[in-house]
C-alpha cells in the first residue's frame, strides 16, 4: 500500500525489432487507488536514446531533469551525441549513487546506436544494475502482465510496423489488468532515420 | 478535511478553498484564507500539516519575488510551479521534510492561457484542467469528470464550483464554513465570492 513504486502506478515496455526498437508507456499517474492525471508521460528523449521512467512520480520528474542536464552537459564536453549504450550506464551510475537512499524507480533505456545502426534496449533496478536483453524488457505496475505478453506476442526480426503492433498489443492487454496502469498509451517505434511517435486511445478505467 | 480545489475554464482558473481553520475536533477559525499570491498571475493553495502550510507557502511567495525584484520581471507559471517542485522534492529527502499539498493556479500572460497545476508533499507534479486535495477530490472529481470543458465561460465554471460544493456539504461529516472562490486571469488575482 504505501510501497513507494506502487503509490502513483505505471508501466513501461520496450522491444527490439529488426533495424528497430520501439519503447511504449501508460498516461496515469495517481494517488493509491485514485486517479490523478491521465496526461502523465514516462518516456524522455535525450539525443538517440529514450528512457522509460516508472515508479515514484516524484522521481520521473526528478530523474527526467537530472539526465537532461547530464546529458546536455556530456553534449558541451563531447561535442556529439550521447549513444544509448552510454547513456545507459549514465543511468546506472547515477542511480548507484543513491545506493543508500535510492530514487523509487524502474527504468527502461532504448535506443540505436548511430555509428553501428544496431538496436540496444535495456532494463534497470532502482539502484542501477543493468540487465540487458536482446528481445524485451518490461517495467512498472503491470511488469508481471507484461512479461506475459510479450513473451506470447514478441518474435525476432520484427519490421518497424509489426514491431508496432505488437508493442501496442502487450502494453494495452497488460494494463488492462492493471488497475494503477493505463489510461492511454504512448509508443515510439526508432529506426535509424526515423522516430515515429504514436499515441494509443485506450479504455478509461 | 480541508477543502482545495481548482478548475481551469477557457480564460481563467477558479480556485475553491474551505474557510474552517481545524484542529482536532475543534474549529479555530471560520475566515481562514488558504491561499498565498506568489506573483501577479500566480496563486498558491494550500492543505497540509498545520505549522508547515503557512510556513512553506510563505517561503515560496518571499523567493519568488526576491526573484522578480532582482531581475525586473514576472516568473510565469510553470517557472513557479517548477520552483515549488524542486523544493518540495529536495525537502522530500530532508530530515523533516514539509508535509504539504498545493494547487498552483496561473495565468501564462505569454501564452495567454490559464493552467492549473497539482502537487502533493511527495512532489509529484502534474498539470491538469481540475484538481482537487485530500477528501474533496472522492467527492468532485467524479462530477468534474462530467462537467468539465475545456471552453468553460467564468459563469460557467462556477455554476459547476456551486455543484462541487453542494456536493461537499452533503458528504462531508464536518462543516467547512463556506468558501472563499478566488480567480486568476490575465488582470491577476480576485476574491470571487465568499460563502459563509
Amino acid at each position: 500500500m504505501s510501497d513507494p513504486s506502487s503509490i502513483n502506478g505505471g508501466s513501461i515496455v520496450a522491444m527490439a525489432g529488426k533495424d528497430c526498437v520501439a519503447i511504449a508507456c501508460d498516461m496515469r499517474l495517481g494517488m493509491q487507488a485514485l486517479t490523478v492525471s491521465n496526461d502523465f508521460p514516462k518516456i524522455f528523449q535525450y539525443n538517440n536514446s529514450f528512457i522509460g521512467l516508472t515508479g515514484l512520480g516524484t522521481d520521473v520528474t526528478t530523474l527526467s531533469e537530472v539526465f537532461r542536464y547530464k546529458v546536455n552537459m556530456y553534449n558541451l564536453r563531447e561535442e556529439r551525441d550521447i549513444e544509448p549504450e552510454t547513456f545507459a550506464n549514465l543511468v546506472s551510475t547515477t542511480l548507484y549513487e543513491k545506493r543508500f537512499g535510492p530514487y523509487f524507480v524502474g527504468p527502461v533505456v532504448a535506443g540505436i546506436n548511430s555509428k553501428s545502426g544496431k538496436p540496444y534496449i535495456c532494463g534497470f533496478d532502482l539502484i542501477g544494475c543493468i540487465n540487458f536483453a536482446k528481445d524485451f524488457v518490461v517495467g512498472g505496475t503491470s511488469s508481471h502482465q507484461l512479461f506475459g505478453m510479450c513473451e506470447s506476442l514478441w518474435e525476432p526480426d520484427l519490421e518497424p510496423e509489426d514491431l508496432f503492433e505488437t508493442i501496442s498489443q502487450a502494453l494495452m492487454n497488460a494494463q488492462d489488468r492493471d488497475a494503477l496502469s493505463g489510461w492511454g498509451g504512448i509508443v515510439y517505434v526508432i529506426t535509424k532515420d526515423k522516430i515515429v511517435k504514436r499515441l494509443l486511445k485506450t479504455r478509461q478505467d | 478535511m480541508d477543502v482545495i480545489l481548482g478548475i481551469t475554464t477557457e480564460k481563467e482558473v477558479i480556485v475553491i478553498t474551505s474557510r474552517a481553520a481545524v484542529r482536532g475536533v475543534s474549529i479555530l477559525k471560520t475566515d481562514d484564507d488558504k491561499t498565498r499570491v506568489v506573483a501577479p498571475h500566480t496563486l498558491l493553495a494550500y492543505t497540509g500539516e498545520a505549522g508547515d502550510t503557512v510556513q512553506f507557502a510563505e517561503y515560496i511567495q518571499a523567493n519568488i519575488q526576491l526573484h522578480e525584484m532582482r531581475n525586473t520581471t514576472e516568473l510565469s507559471p510553470p517557472a513557479i510551479t517548477s520552483f515549488i517542485r524542486t523544493q518540495l522534492a529536495t525537502s522530500l529527502r530532508s530530515r523533516k521534510p514539509y508535509n504539504v499539498n498545493v494547487l498552483v493556479a496561473g495565468f501564462d500572460t505569454a501564452t495567454d492561457k490559464p493552467e492549473l497545476n497539482w502537487i502533493d508533499y511527495l512532489a509529484s507534479r502534474v498539470k491538469v484542467p481540475y484538481a482537487a486535495h485530500g477528501y474533496a477530490a472522492y467527492y468532485t472529481l467524479s462530477l468534474l469528470d462530467r462537467w468539465h470543458r475545456t471552453d468553460l465561460t467564468l459563469a460557467e465554471g462556477l455554476e459547476v464550483a456551486d455543484m462541487c460544493i453542494a456536493e461537499l456539504k452533503k458528504r462531508l461529516p464536518i462543516d467547512f464554513k463556506g468558501v472563499e472562490i478566488k480567480v486568476v486571469d490575465k488582470d491577476g488575482v480576485r476574491t470571487e465570492k465568499v460563502t459563509e
